[in-house]
């Protein structure tokens, strides 16, 4: 028991950066219909991002993730331009193959610029003890900024006009644009939002494990499990997702061999998309 | 049978037997191990474009069924002695069998979600072979020599390897015409156009994709067999690399999907400019974001692939290209 309560705890802090990735994931899909498989390796760029900044400049890396908010933000801008406009009618194939194509370039290059050494953000925020558990400064940080983020997203699409014009664009494209809402920019800034939260998610993380330019499939394949789990296009649920699969990996190395998480983790995706297509909270 | 006068096929088949009949003509070893690379991606190609090309669902675990067959094959022949012919097709069979019990709970599904479940299901395969140990855990299987004496001797053995890998490669092609010109396959091309409108013109979708999932799972698992029977050993790295699903990927639409002669080439050039470009000194270590470059150019500009493409532009060689 002693050993159970601080590694569930453990898994739930990091389960709500696994929250916000998966939010990025989900409102991607939820707007434009697109799985972003470039997902994982927008996180490990700001991993990367992140690490720079720090190794480069010593600067903070929750200050940092001021740089990679914008950063991303403006990258994911550009890639919805580049490789999904074109194609954003043409269904699933293109698109798939778009945004994977995109995830091997960067990918390709990362792996030649930063090679696949792995790297660590040296960066220690103390750390607070209450009882068995020992909570880590960086990964209750972590939990705050994904909290954080998670209010500002929701504040975001709720009450301003570009927040409303993307929720608009979700519900009905076609009459969105009827309205007058330019549709093709609020695409561009919904994939810009989507890339952003994972760089962020990415950022987060990188201060508390160490990674690689290839860290990022992991991630992804996290986030694909937490968005199933939440619903697909349901922000809330990959919240509540993340947590949940947080506190799975917090639980399941007590009792069997950490490389059997994968395993256990598809087997409860494919459950999911068999019995309960539209996620756990059942969203429309 | 008319549809055997059908020159479109015989471009193709022949494009494939002579390639392999020159290899068994010259009998250099060199030249056998570069025909045997570029007719197991012809043949991960072919495979893969039943599923993707005709039915529009892309599989980004193709190399699932070369891995779990390969190593299913592989310990057949090695572990438990069987001849190769019977492993190889024990390992097709169980390739065939998962994308059976896959396709039945997730191609109930639509496109975006399979595709998904592709993904995981490279990474669980991955952890569930390194952990499982009768196939020998992190550390794979090592090949039992006796295993090559059968055969006359290992050079004997990897001819045989060629050979059957031959066999194999233009069975897929055979099979690829089948299914392409049958009752089957047009329901697959609707469901490809538009799925609601093929249900209701009463394709059984679901069972549909099912089984051209299954077929096109089958043959990974033979090839998988025997590439690792003739490498000497298999392991979970080597059996499920990702990259490589992503290469067979890039090798259907470079040569353009959903036509026969499409991954047949797509393979043949991809295979020659990967060769290229891992000997450039400038270009060896971009070679992943190169693939994804061509990919994407592919993707927005030429979605037919290069055999597509010269449909679009030579109506008259329609006939020929199929």
């Amino acid at each position: 028991m002693t050993q159970i309560l601080p590694s569930i705890v453990d898994g739930l802090l990091i389960g709500f950066v696994y929250g916000v990735a998966a939010m990025g994931l989900t409102l991607i899909w939820g707007v434009m219909r697109v799985i972003n498989l470039g997902h994982g390796a927008t996180m490990a760029l700001g991993m990367f991002c992140t690490y720079l900044l720090f190794a480069h400049f010593a600067l903070n890396p929750y200050l940092g993730m001021v740089a990679v908010v914008i950063l991303s933000l403006l990258f994911g801008v550009i890639i919805y331009g580049v490789a999904l406009q074109r194609v954003i009618q043409a269904g699933y194939l293109s698109t798939l193959l778009a945004t994977f194509a995109v995830n091997m370039i960067i990918i390709g290059l990362g792996t030649w610029v930063f090679t696949t050494s792995p790297r660590n953000i040296d960066f220690s925020a103390g750390s607070i003890t209450i009882g068995p558990v020992i909570l880590q400064g960086t990964r209750l940080l972590a939990a705050l900024a994904a909290v954080v983020i998670t209010g500002a997203l929701y504040l975001f699409l709720h009450f301003t006009r570009p927040g409303k014009a993307i929720r608009a664009v979700s519900n009905n494209r076609a009459a969105a644009e009827l309205m007058g809402i330019p549709s093709s920019y609020v695409l561009a800034l919904a994939f810009g939002l989507g890339t952003m939260l994972a760089a962020v998610a990415g950022g987060l993380t990188s201060t508390f494990f160490p990674f690689t330019i290839l860290s990022g499939s992991t991630y992804q394949l996290k986030s694909f499990v937490i968005c199933v789990l939440g619903g697909l296009g349901n922000p809330l649920g990959a919240l509540l997702g993340g947590l949940f699969l947080g506190g799975l990996e917090g639980i399941i190395p007590t009792f069997m061999p950490v490389s059997w998480v994968p395993v256990v983790e598809f087997v409860l995706f494919v459950l999911v998309l068999v019995v309960k297509p539209t996620g756990l909270l059942g969203s429309k | 049978m008319h549809n055997w006068r059908q020159p479109g096929f015989w471009v193709s088949f022949l494009l494939v037997f002579l390639g392999g009949l020159v290899v068994l003509v010259l009998r250099q070893d060199t030249l056998r191990e570069t025909a045997f690379t570029i007719l197991m991606f012809v043949g991960l190609a072919a495979s893969l474009n039943i599923l993707m090309g005709y039915t529009g669902y892309v599989n980004f675990g193709h190399i699932v069924f070369f891995g779990l067959g390969g190593y299913f094959g592989f310990f057949l022949v090695s572990e438990l002695g069987w001849p190769l012919y019977v492993a190889a097709l024990g390992g097709g069979v169980l390739s065939a069998i998962i994308a059976y019990l896959i396709g039945c709970a997730v191609l109930r599904l639509r496109g975006a979600y399979f595709a998904l479940a592709t993904i995981g299901v490279n990474e669980a395969a991955r952890a569930f072979v390194s952990n499982f140990e009768p196939f020998g855990g992190a550390t794979g299987l090592y090949v039992n020599f006796s295993a090559y004496e059968r055969y006359g001797g290992a050079g004997q053995a990897l001819w045989l390897t060629f050979i059957l890998l031959w066999l194999v490669a233009l069975a897929v092609v055979v099979v690829s015409y089948l299914v392409k010109r049958s009752r089957f396959g047009l329901g697959l091309s609707a469901i490809r156009e538009d799925e609601d409108t093929a249900m209701v013109m009463g394709v059984n979708a679901p069972m549909d994709k099912t089984k051209a999932f299954l077929i096109s799972a089958f043959f990974p698992g033979l090839i998988g067999t025997l590439y690792f029977f003739k490498n000497g050993n298999v392991e979970p790295d080597d059996a499920f690399r990702f990259q490589m699903s992503l290469e067979v990927l890039v090798m259907v639409m470079l040569g353009g999907k959903g036509l026969l002669l499409g991954p047949i080439l797509g393979a043949f050039a991809y295979e020659r400019l990967r060769g290229y470009l891992i000997v450039s000194p400038i270009f060896k270590n971009l070679h992943l974001a190169l693939s994804g470059g061509i990919l994407l150019l592919i993707v927005l500009f030429v979605p037919g692939g290069g055999v597509g493409w010269f449909r679009d532009r030579f109506p008259r060689l329609r006939r020929w290209l199929e």
